[in-house]
């Protein structure tokens, strides 16, 4: 209704602005500047978040890419040298491929256990009455938005007697000295992983507990109508397909974040780790981009960190959305 | 209906004995979630010979609070202030949040109710952003940063925060299930699209500003600054926390306690906010 009023509104506009050609087509300009007029409302309210938006996040993907074809530090102003950033780092740079390895490794591991994980633990949350339900979230979602208290876990892992890890092994009998759990390489990467698993129930958590809660209960009663027998065929047949959208939505939380393990290895193994072995694509950044100031550099990291969540991102929507699509 | 009220009471294709297994497996799972916080919270009452205890225990048997007052001498030591630090944790997290949370509603309005060119464009650029994180845009930005001269202020930290991208996703999401009637029958009376959003969307959304709020407290609450701060005298609670860790397990008690104060601030406004946040998350799916 509004808009019909509007419409008339503004449609003497253009007669007046073009006198003399009005038999004509308006111009390009003058129809996006009527456009622009007429949703005027909608594009004002947009407007501060989308600046900002813009100015930090679509424009700085963009520079970024063109600065990895540069040479930058800061202070000079930058010089093209092509793709020898990118040459230099998969073929001098082996600490990249070391971060590079441990990033595979860790987004392969805590991406789909993590992903997993907050499926299994909302729907077994979901089962229970909703009282034991509010507290077992509570439980579950509390790590992750503790600020950063998985420092706790650096005096867990303690690499003397007094960490609770080592004391609680060698009091069991298991070891009989202390283990270096965040000196020794070969402890290193389980260890991160598990708190990083420990901090993983976060928002895509929320959104599955959500879904669950908000399914057709008729659906289910439907469902053991028509012969469902135990909560396994429902959880299959009915749950996660009425679950989809949100399931997709925790895919892209999940991968994010597990390609972006940083700050949990750099407080908990040290900045560098030990022979780099808690070393990842993000931590090499930080070294370049805020230590070294080599833009340039740091910046073809970034766009291979960025071209790697986006496809593994895009080819898991397009395999989610083809299982029971 | 006796029959629905049956229903809700006992569900269909339960049986008793995979319950009270599920409920273990559950609990489980749930005291190793716990384990770490619940330890935190015991340190930080533990006398300092119960933390060199060895074999270390894990629950408190005197308690007391010299923890946090070695903590507060500890840091009134150092030429800043523990206090202060407080203050810069709620400064930018607040600060942040009220901004974050304006702006994303503001924008989430016309991007869900309205239809004008370029909307689907502009939501599909948002939900691209989802599938990256910060780290790749933070060399660009430091560069701005330094050349808007917001290099060591606050605003390195607030202002990017306001255009959080997942904020407005989760926003738009939860405006969409509005009643397109309640914004008609607003606009008949004559309402403007600003007093709508003002007097009719917001009040509605509220359950999504706890969400937004509580996804904000994951970002702002547990910054050390980065790489944007370097004056002492603008660093946070979180950043004050890793010096005093650096003291190494002679520090453990004052550790444990200033763990225990980070943690429990947003573990307090999740309580409170839960049932808002879960009915803002229904919301939150993505759409084919």
């Amino acid at each position: 209704m509004l808009e019909q009023a509007k419409e008339i509104e503004y449609s003497e506009e253009p007669v007046k602005a073009e006198t003399g050609k009005s038999d004509q087509e308006p111009s390009l300009f003058q129809r996006f500047k009527k456009t622009l007029y007429t949703h005027r409302q909608s594009y004002i309210l947009l407007a501060p978040f989308f600046i900002l938006f813009f100015l930090f996040t679509v424009l700085p993907v963009i520079t970024s890419i063109i600065i990895s074809f540069t040479y930058f530090n800061m202070l000079e102003f930058p010089s093209f040298i092509g793709w020898d950033n990118y040459a230099r780092l998969f073929l001098e740079d082996d600490i990249f491929l070391i971060a590079l390895k441990n990033t595979i490794l860790f987004a392969a591991v805590t991406g789909p256990v993590s992903y997993i994980a907050c499926f299994v633990f909302a729907w077994l949350i979901n089962e229970f009455p909703a009282k034991l339900r509010a507290f077992m979230t509570l439980i579950f979602f509390a790590p992750s938005i503790s600020g950063n208290v998985f420092f706790i876990w650096l005096i867990i892992f303690s690499g003397d007697a007094y960490g609770y890890a080592n004391g609680f092994l060698m009091r069991i009998g298991l070891i009989y000295e202390p283990i270096q759990w965040l000196q020794d390489p070969t402890y290193i990467m389980p260890v991160i992983m598990l708190v990083q698993l420990w901090l993983s129930l976060g928002t895509s958590f929320l959104a599955f507990i959500a879904g669950l809660q908000t399914i057709d209960q008729t659906l289910f009663e439907a469902g053991a109508i028509d012969g469902i027998q135990n909560r396994w065929q429902e959880l299959w047949y009915i749950t996660l397909p009425s679950m989809r959208p949100q399931l997709l939505f925790g895919a892209v939380i999940q991968i994010t974040t597990s390609f972006a393990v940083a700050e949990v290895s750099m407080e908990l193994a040290g900045f560098p780790s030990v022979q780099y072995a808690a070393h990842t694509i993000v931590t090499h950044l930080i070294d370049y981009g805020s230590i070294r100031f080599e833009m340039g550099y740091a910046s073809a990291i970034a766009t291979i960190l960025f071209l790697m969540m986006m496809t593994t991102n895009l080819v898991v929507q397009k395999l989610l959305r083809k299982v029971g699509g | 209906m006796p029959f629905r009220l049956f229903r809700v009471k006992k569900r269909v294709n339960r049986s008793w004995y995979v319950t009270f297994l599920l409920f273990l497996i559950l609990s489980l799972f749930g005291a190793f979630m716990a384990l770490p916080l619940v330890y935190a919270i015991n340190n930080a009452f533990k006398p300092l010979d119960e933390i060199f205890l060895f074999p270390p225990r894990f629950f408190v048997r005197n308690p007391t609070i010299n923890n946090f007052i070695d903590l507060f001498n500890l840091m009134s030591d150092s030429w800043v202030p523990f206090t202060r630090y407080v203050f810069n944790t709620f400064f930018i997290t607040f600060v942040g949040t009220a901004g974050h949370i304006i702006f994303a509603a503001m924008a989430a309005y016309p991007l869900a109710k309205h239809r004008f060119p370029g909307s689907n464009v502009i939501f599909n650029v948002i939900v691209l952003s989802l599938m990256f994180s910060p780290h790749v845009t933070q060399i660009p930005n430091y560069i701005t940063m330094s050349f808007l001269g917001w290099v060591d202020t606050y605003w390195a930290i607030i202002i990017p925060s306001f255009a959080f991208s997942l904020g407005l996703y989760l926003m738009k999401q939860f405006m969409e299930e509005i009643p397109d009637s309640l914004l008609e029958a607003a606009r008949i009376d004559g309402a403007s699209e600003y007093k709508i959003f003002w007097t009719v969307v917001m009040p509605i959304v509220k359950p999504a500003w706890l969400t937004l709020m509580i996804l904000l407290f994951q970002q702002l609450w547990g910054t050390d600054g980065g790489q944007f701060i370097y004056s002492e005298e603008l660093k946070t609670m979180n950043f004050a926390m890793g010096q005093i860790l650096q003291g190494g397990i002679a520090r453990a008690g004052a550790a444990a306690a200033v763990a225990l104060v980070l943690m429990s601030v947003p573990i307090t406004v999740f309580l409170f906010s839960q049932a808002s946040i879960i009915q803002t998350m229904s919301t939150s799916g993505m759409k084919d």
